[in-house]
């Protein structure tokens, strides 16, 4: 489904007549951003509206191998394996939407508290270390634990466990900001703090926050599939991928291999096509790659 | 010295701190222990005694903070409770199942990181080059997929459509423990083992190459180039010496995530370790079990972490006087 994003993207020392298509890295970044995006919504919208059908049994169909009308094949329901995947991978999506969104902003929060504040930098830093002493899947595990299980689990879990490394980088970039001689400048000058941190905080930072959001995403929904697959997450009659499969485990050892390898496939995709949105995002917003 | 103790200090009280959360946590559970290992259907039938016998049993009606003294005061003593799932001694089934992981993750462990590292080195040295875009490649692919999927591809490729490896356990099935040699577990143990190596290969890979093209931009290589070295010498003199300590630290502190990768991989492939029944006492909220686990899995991280931080402070003569790494 990506395949439009394997268009040759360099081309060293462009000859001096420039072909009247040629496009530079900036906006072949920028095309390639918008298709992840695009493709990724697209997947959100249509595994929504597979919803229904990804539900319906048919037990005339079972077990059937990837065809035509069904190409990633059918499951011990006869239910048709594409809609499953699709509307999993849906749900995936807009979890990491929503866990992705609301870690970033307890990093935000989190880091520029710490930067601002001796006191909170070292609170911050024991709570960094306390959340990394645990394994990660193991915390997902206890937080799912906390919460009974089930959907509310899955988000609190993912969003508590994720903010760690994007507040690293903006307590660090805010400490940078501070020692930077505009900024001393203009509190010098009288501006007031909201003004500065309006006018010469946030210009720097959005562009490191937003990249970071959406490297964020992977894991998210990496790790939303991970305990999902282990049995904490969502009901098991819920087509997300996580319990798509586990489900599949049961059945490769009969050659069902089209259970699991498509889901997984598909999942892979699409978050590939996170990782790509965020680094072309970043090569976007990074001054330093602007003239290329 | 003074680091070292300070460190160890620090890394102490974070225990108690990662012990008090994940207690905290298991006792916000709203799961009713009594319903989901006795069963409604079973809970119904029982007369009162028998449900307020139960409930002593699994601590129902205790406040959490007495609770938490209490395992506290019995885990330093050593005695980690009784495990409900297993109605053995927590230490004596984490030992046995860390028997079994321990052969799983150090395999892992060692050979994703002289694995990553190679190849860190092949990337960095040949930036931009084809070796450089395929192991990038095969980095963001591997970062990009959920472990137990790759576990589950390996399995059925090299279990079911090759069958040349077990489909999982870590024994045969239907032997005798007794018969069991090494070899039946070593056999048992490569389809893990590998998947987890190969995963988490891409992680220091990338880390050593970032690393290996900083040290060949900087003026000393460039110094070392001007004079004639050749690619090899500045290999051996310059980058080697380098990257090595980085990456040795960065190892000791991804133990952490070669342990939530077995979690999966042992599940996957129902292997009887340390994941596997981590994930079986969560499900069966077996409390004594899951803090079990939760200890002794921090234990381990922190000393990866502490030992990364003397590491530190051993080699990098600035980090000794300086504060630790925020």
């Amino acid at each position: 489904m990506n395949v439009q994003a394997k268009e040759p993207a360099r081309r060293p020392n462009p000859p001096r007549a420039t072909p009247r298509f040629q496009i530079n890295r900036r906006q072949f970044a920028l095309i390639l951003f918008l298709l992840a995006v695009l493709s990724l919504t697209a997947v959100a919208i249509a595994g929504d509206r597979c919803a229904s059908i990804a539900m319906e049994t048919d037990f005339t169909q079972k077990n059937l191998a990837p065809c035509l009308s069904h190409p990633f094949g059918t499951d011990w329901m006869g239910r048709d394996m594409l809609a499953r995947t699709l509307t999993g991978l849906s749900l995936s999506v807009r979890l990491g939407l929503l866990t992705a969104t609301a870690s970033a902003a307890i990093a935000a929060l989190m880091g520029s508290a710490a930067a601002m504040n001796k006191t909170l930098d070292a609170l911050f830093s024991w709570l960094i270390d306390l959340v990394m002493g645990v394994p990660h899947i193991l915390l997902l595990i206890l937080i799912s634990f906390a919460c009974g299980r089930g959907f509310r689990g899955v988000v609190i879990g993912v969003t508590l466990s994720h903010w760690m490394s994007l507040a690293r980088v903006i307590r660090s970039e805010v400490l940078q900001l501070k020692q930077s001689a505009y900024v001393q400048i203009a509190a010098k000058l009288g501006a007031s703090h909201l003004r500065i941190v309006l006018r010469h905080m946030v210009p720097n930072l959005l562009p490191q926050f937003l990249v970071g959001l959406v490297l964020l995403f992977p894991h998210a929904i990496l790790h939303e599939a991970s305990i999902t697959f282990l049995g904490f997450g969502l009901p098991p009659e819920q087509p997300a991928v996580g319990i798509i499969l586990s489900e599949s485990m049961q059945y490769l050892v009969m050659g069902r291999w089209w259970l699991a390898v498509f889901p997984g496939l598909l999942l892979v995709t699409g978050v590939l096509l996170f990782g790509v949105a965020g680094n072309c995002l970043r090569s976007l917003t990074n001054p330093a790659s602007a003239n290329e | 010295m003074r680091f070292v103790a300070k460190t160890s200090l620090r890394m102490a009280l974070l225990l108690v701190c990662v012990s008090i959360l994940a207690f905290a946590l298991v006792s916000a559970s709203p799961v009713d222990p009594l319903g989901a290992n006795v069963g409604q259907a079973a809970l119904g039938s029982m007369s009162v005694e028998q449900i307020a016998k139960l409930e002593t049993y699994w601590g129902v009606n205790e406040p959490p903070v007495r609770r938490y003294l209490a395992w506290a005061g019995d885990f330093i003593r050593g005695d980690m409770g009784i495990s409900l799932l297993y109605r053995r001694n927590v230490a004596l089934v984490l030992a046995e199942k860390a028997s079994n992981s321990l052969l799983l993750m150090l395999s892992a462990w060692i050979l994703s990181g002289a694995l990553g590292f190679a190849l860190g080195i092949a990337a960095g040295m040949n930036r931009e080059k084809t070796a450089d875009r395929l192991i990038q490649g095969y980095c963001a692919l591997i970062a990009s997929m959920p472990v137990f999927w790759l576990a589950l591809l390996l399995l059925t490729v090299f279990a079911v459509l090759l069958r040349v490896l077990p489909i999982g356990l870590s024994v045969p099935i239907g032997m005798e423990s007794a018969a069991v040699t090494f070899a039946d577990r070593l056999r048992h143990a490569t389809l893990p083992a590998l998947t987890l190596s190969v995963a988490g290969i891409a992680n220091i890979a990338l880390h050593t190459r970032e690393k290996v093209i900083d040290v060949m931009s900087s003026d000393y290589v460039l110094f070392a180039m001007a004079r004639g070295e050749g690619r090899r010498s500045i290999l051996r003199l310059h980058v080697l010496r380098n990257v090595l300590l980085p990456a040795v630290t960065l190892q000791f502190a991804s133990i952490s995530e070669v342990f939530g990768g077995s979690v999966l991989v042992e599940q996957v492939f129902s292997y009887p370790g340390l994941g596997q029944t981590a994930v079986r006492a969560g499900l069966g909220g077996d409390v004594p079990l899951l803090m079990g686990i939760t200890v002794v899995s921090a234990i381990i991280v922190l000393l990866g972490n502490l030992a990364a931080n003397i590491l530190y402070g051993v080699i990098d003569p600035r980090m000794r006087s300086g504060r630790e790494r925020a």
